[in-house]
C-alpha cells in the first residue's frame, strides 16, 4: 500500500502548479509598478525652451490640484501618436498639463509644437536629461499625475491611450484614487 | 471562397475527431475490429481536412487577401514570397492550426503504418491523439479563428514583426512542433497501455521511433531557435533562459530521458511504470509550453500577443488532459509488475541515474521559469530569474550526468563490472587529464568553469569513440572482422555514439566560446581602429541602402589579421516600415577556429556609431553539436528493429480474427 502512495505525487505536483498558472493568469508581469509612487517629486528647476513660454520648476508641480506631467521630444515617434490626445485633453481648462522636453534641441521642440500644438502651460527644457532621471524616466513618451502637494500619484510608460486615460489618468486627476505621501 | 472552405474544413475535422475519439475506443473494448477499422479512415479524413484547411490559409496568405483579418494583422504585400508562406504560423492562429496539422499527421500515421500493432492498441492511440486534437480544433473554431474577415477590406496589410523575416525562424516553429507535437504520440501509447494495462518490450519498441524522432525534430527546432537568436537579435549571445526558451528546453530534456527509459524497458522488460510517467509528462510539458507562449502569462522577450481568454481554455484543456492522465496513472501504474532485476552497477543502473538527473534538471528549469509567478502570486512581488541562477543549479546536475553517460554505454545490462571499464577506458582518461592541465594552463586563475567544461567535453567525446572502437575491434581483430563488425554493429547504437559525442562537441563549443569571448562595446568614427582579440577592426563609415521592405544604414569595417586584409563587414541597422521596427543585422563571418561577429548601433549626436564587435571562438562547435545529436537521433532511427518488427508478427496473428483489419 505505501508503495501505492508513491503513484499519487505526480499529480499532487501537478495540481500544485495548476493552480499557481490560474492564479498567474490573473495576474500582470508586464505592469512594473514605479518606485517613485507615492514618493515626492524631486527638486528641479529647469529652463525655458523659448521667450515666450515659460519654464518649469518643481513650484509648477505643487499647485494644490493635480497635473500631469508628460515627458517629450521632438525626435520620439510615439510622442506625436499621443500627441493628439494630449491636444483634446487640454480643451479641458480644468485640467493642467506640464511638460518636461527631454534631451531635445530648444529649436526643433519649438517647431514641432508650432506644427503640431501646444498642449502644455509650461515646458522645462532638460536637455541633459538629469530630471527625467531623478523621475526615473526609461524612455520617452511618459506621462505622470502628480497630486496637488507634490507626491507622484500614477506614472504611464510609453504612448498614452485612451483607455489608460480614462482607466487610470482621470480618476487620479480628479482625486479619485489617492496615494498618501510620508 | 478559400476562407471559407478553410473554415468549413476544420468545423469538418471537429466532427470527424468527436467521432474518431468514441468509435475506435468502443471498438477497443468489445474487441470489434470494423470500429477500429473506421478509428483509422477518420485518422486519415481527419488529416486530408486538416491539410486541406492549412492550404487554404497558405493560399491567403500568397493572395494577400487582406479581407481575412489574420491576413492583414501578419503580412504585407511587399513582403518576399518565403515570409508569405512562414507568415501562416508566424501568429497564435496559424500555428495553431499548423500544431493541429501536425498532431492529425502524427495521427494517420499510426493509422497508416501501425499495421503490426495489436488493432485494439491502435484503436485506442488513434482515439486518445484525436481527444487532443478535438481540444485545439475547439480553440482554434472559437476562439483564435484564422480564416475571420474583416470589413471594409484595408488596402495593405500590417506587415509580420520583421524579427521574424528570417529564414532561421521561417523553419524554428514547424520542426519545433513536429517535436512538441511528436510526444503526443508516445503519449497516447502511454495513455493506451494504462488502459489496456500492459506493458511489455514489444509496447517500448513501438514507442521508441516516434520517441525518437520527435526528440531529434526538437533537437532541431531549438536550434535554430538558438541560431537565430545569435545572428538575428544582435545580442551575441544564444541561449538566454527565457521563459519561452525554457518552454521548449523542459520537454526536450524529460524527452530525453524518455527516450532512455524506453530502453531499458524494450531490453529488460523492467522501468515501465517509470517510463509510462515520462511519456506522460513529456507531453505534458509541451501543452505547459503552448499554455505559457500562448497565454503571455510569464513575462517574455517572445511577447506574443496575450488573450487571457484564450489562456483559461489552454489551462482548463490542461487540467483536463494531464490531470486527468496523471489520476489514470496513480489508479493504474501500481498494477504494472515490473520485470528484470539489476545491480547498482549495471547499464540499467547507469540509465536510472540519467533518469533521475535529467528529471532534476527539468525540475531546475521548472523552478526558475515559474518562479517569478510563484513570487508574484503569494507576495505580488516582482523578479526575474536570469543565467545565474540556470548556471548555479544546472551546471552541478549535468556534471555528474555527462560523466556518467561516458561510462553507461559500456557497462554491460544486469551486472556490470564497473573496474573493468575504467581500465578500457584508461587512454580516455588520460587523455581528458591531460586536456585539464592544457586548460589550466592557458586560463590561469581564469574562470574554473572552463576547465569543468574542457573535462566534460573532452571525456565524453573519447569516451563515445573508445567505446565504438572498442566494439568493432579495431587495430584488436584483423581488417576483415572489423569491416564486418562495422557492417553489423547496430545502428542504434551507431545513433547513441554520435549523439553523445554530439553532447561533447555542444560542451566544447559552449565552453570556449564563453571563457574565451572577446567583446568591445565603444562608438567608432569613421577611421577608427578596433582591436578585438588578434583582429583588427577598421570601420570605414556608414552608407544608406534601401532592401524589399526597409531601408538600411549599413556599416563597413575591413578586418585585419596582422597586416593582412582578411575581410570586410557589413553590419546594418534595418528600419522597417510595416510595421514600423528598427532591427539589427548582425555581420558575422565564420572562420575555422570561430566567428567574427560586428553589430551595428545607433548613431551618437556627434556623427561617431556605437558598435559592438565579437570573436567568438568555437561558435561552430555548437551548432555541430546540435546537428550531431539530431543526426544521432535519425540514424537511430534507420534501425533493423524499427524496419522488420520480427517479434511482432506471432502476436496479431494470435489477436487477428479471420477476415477482419
Amino acid at each position: 500500500m505505501k508503495k501505492n502512495l508513491l503513484f499519487i505525487i505526480p499529480i499532487l505536483i501537478f495540481t500544485l502548479v495548476s493552480i499557481f498558472l490560474a492564479i498567474g493568469l490573473f495576474l500582470k508581469p508586464k505592469e512594473i509598478p514605479s518606485a517613485l509612487i507615492g514618493k515626492r517629486i524631486p527638486t528641479f528647476e529647469l529652463p525655458k525652451i523659448s521667450k515666450e513660454l515659460n519654464g518649469l520648476s518643481e513650484k509648477d508641480l505643487i499647485s494644490g490640484k493635480p497635473v500631469l506631467v508628460n515627458i517629450f521630444a521632438s525626435w520620439c515617434g510615439p510622442c506625436r501618436i499621443e500627441h493628439p490626445l494630449f491636444m483634446e485633453l487640454a480643451k479641458n481648462q480644468e485640467i493642467t498639463i506640464l511638460a518636461i522636453n527631454h534631451k531635445d534641441n530648444p529649436n526643433n521642440a519649438i517647431r514641432w509644437l508650432n506644427m503640431y500644438g501646444n498642449p502644455y502651460k509650461k515646458i522645462g527644457s532638460d536637455l541633459n536629461g538629469r530630471v527625467s532621471i531623478d523621475f526615473g524616466v526609461y524612455g520617452v513618451p511618459e506621462t505622470f499625475v502628480i497630486d496637488g502637494n507634490g507626491c507622484i500619484q500614477y506614472k504611464h510608460i510609453s504612448v498614452l491611450t485612451k483607455e489608460i486615460l480614462n482607466k487610470e489618468i482621470l480618476p487620479r486627476l480628479n482625486g479619485k484614487k489617492h496615494v498618501k505621501c510620508n | 471562397m478559400t476562407a471559407e472552405i478553410g473554415q468549413f474544413c476544420m468545423i469538418l475535422a471537429l466532427l470527424v475527431a468527436l467521432f474518431q475519439v468514441i468509435i475506435p475506443q468502443i471498438g477497443a473494448f468489445k474487441k470489434d475490429y470494423n470500429l477500429i477499422l473506421f478509428g483509422k479512415y477518420a485518422a486519415i479524413v481527419q488529416l486530408i481536412l486538416i491539410l486541406f484547411a492549412f492550404l487554404c490559409l497558405t493560399h491567403l496568405y500568397v493572395t494577400s487577401d487582406f479581407s481575412v483579418l489574420n491576413v492583414w494583422q501578419n503580412s504585407h504585400s511587399q513582403k518576399p514570397l518565403l515570409y508569405k508562406i512562414s507568415g501562416v504560423w508566424g501568429n497564435h492562429e496559424g500555428s495553431l492550426l499548423l500544431w493541429v496539422l501536425i498532431l492529425a499527421i502524427f495521427g494517420a500515421a499510426v493509422a497508416a503504418f501501425g499495421k503490426s500493432l495489436p488493432p485494439s492498441l491502435v484503436g485506442r492511440v488513434i482515439s486518445i491523439q484525436a481527444a487532443i486534437g478535438f481540444g485545439f480544433l475547439i480553440l482554434l473554431i472559437f476562439l483564435s479563428n484564422p480564416f475571420a474577415r474583416i470589413s471594409p477590406t484595408p488596402i495593405d496589410g500590417n506587415g509580420l514583426n520583421p524579427l521574424l523575416q528570417d529564414p532561421g525562424l521561417a523553419f524554428h516553429p514547424p520542426f519545433l512542433y513536429l517535436g512538441y507535437v511528436g510526444f503526443s504520440i508516445a503519449f497516447s501509447f502511454a495513455i493506451a497501455a494504462l488502459i489496456e494495462g500492459k506493458v511489455d518490450a514489444a509496447w517500448a519498441r513501438w514507442v521508441r521511433p516516434w520517441t525518437l524522432a520527435a526528440w531529434s525534430f526538437l533537437t532541431i527546432g531549438i536550434s535554430l531557435g538558438s541560431w537565430w537568436a545569435y545572428y538575428e537579435l544582435g545580442w551575441g549571445g544564444w541561449w538566454f533562459w527565457d521563459p519561452v526558451e525554457n518552454a521548449s528546453f523542459m520537454p526536450w530534456l524529460i524527452g530525453t530521458a524518455l527516450l532512455h527509459s524506453a530502453i531499458v524497458v524494450e531490453k529488460r522488460d523492467t522501468l515501465k511504470s517509470w517510463t509510462i510517467l515520462l511519456a506522460i509528462l513529456t507531453f505534458s510539458f509541451s501543452l505547459l509550453g503552448t499554455f505559457i507562449v500562448r497565454s503571455g502569462i510569464l513575462n517574455s522577450v517572445h511577447s506574443f500577443a496575450s488573450d487571457p481568454g484564450r489562456g483559461v481554455f489552454i489551462l482548463g484543456f490542461l487540467i483536463l488532459t494531464i490531470g486527468g492522465s496523471l489520476a489514470l496513472y496513480t489508479w493504474r501504474a501500481p498494477s504494472l509488475k515490473g520485470g528484470g532485476l539489476f545491480s547498482p552497477i549495471s547499464r540499467e543502473a547507469s540509465l536510472v541515474i540519467n533518469n533521475l538527473l535529467l528529471m532534476s534538471a527539468t525540475a531546475t528549469v521548472l523552478l526558475g521559469t515559474l518562479y517569478p509567478l510563484i513570487l508574484d502570486a503569494i507576495s505580488g512581488e516582482k523578479v526575474s530569474v536570469g543565467p545565474p541562477y540556470y548556471l548555479a543549479t544546472f551546471i552541478p546536475i549535468m556534471t555528474p550526468l555527462v560523466i556518467v553517460m561516458g561510462i553507461g554505454p559500456m557497462l554491460a545490462w544486469k551486472r556490470a563490472d564497473l573496474s573493468g571499464v575504467l581500465t578500457r577506458l584508461w587512454l580516455c582518461i588520460v587523455v581528458t587529464v591531460f586536456a585539464a592541465l592544457i586548460t589550466m594552463f592557458f586560463t590561469y586563475r581564469g574562470p574554473i568553469l572552463a576547465v569543468l567544461g574542457m573535462i566534460l567535453s573532452v571525456w565524453l567525446i573519447t569516451g563515445a569513440l573508445a567505446d565504438f572502437i572498442e566494439k568493432i575491434k579495431l587495430f584488436k581483430g584483423s581488417i576483415n572482422d572489423t569491416y564486418k563488425r562495422f557492417v553489423n554493429y547496430p545502428r542504434s547504437a551507431i545513433g547513441g555514439t554520435v549523439a553523445h559525442a554530439g553532447v561533447g562537441v555542444l560542451i566544447f563549443g559552449i565552453t570556449l566560446s564563453s571563457s574565451f569571448e572577446v567583446e568591445k562595446i565603444q562608438s567608432v568614427k569613421t577611421g577608427d581602429n578596433v582591436k578585438v582579440g588578434d583582429y583588427i577592426f577598421k570601420f570605414k563609415g556608414t552608407e544608406n541602402v534601401k532592401g524589399p521592405n526597409y531601408n538600411a544604414v549599413r556599416g563597413n569595417f575591413d578586418v585585419y589579421l596582422g597586416e593582412d586584409l582578411i575581410l570586410n563587414m557589413q553590419p546594418e541597422n534595418r528600419s522597417f516600415k510595416n510595421p514600423e521596427m528598427v532591427t539589427t543585422e548582425a555581420a558575422i563571418y565564420p572562420r575555422k577556429l570561430g566567428d567574427l561577429y560586428a553589430v551595428l548601433g545607433e548613431k551618437n549626436p556627434d556623427n561617431s556609431f556605437s558598435a559592438r564587435l565579437y570573436y567568438k571562438p568555437m561558435i561552430n562547435c555548437l551548432w555541430i553539436g546540435c546537428l550531431m545529436m539530431s543526426l544521432g537521433g535519425f540514424i537511430s532511427l534507420t534501425d533493423r528493429k524499427y524496419r522488420i518488427g520480427a517479434p511482432r508478427k506471432k502476436i496479431i496473428e494470435k489477436d487477428k480474427p479471420q477476415g477482419a483489419v
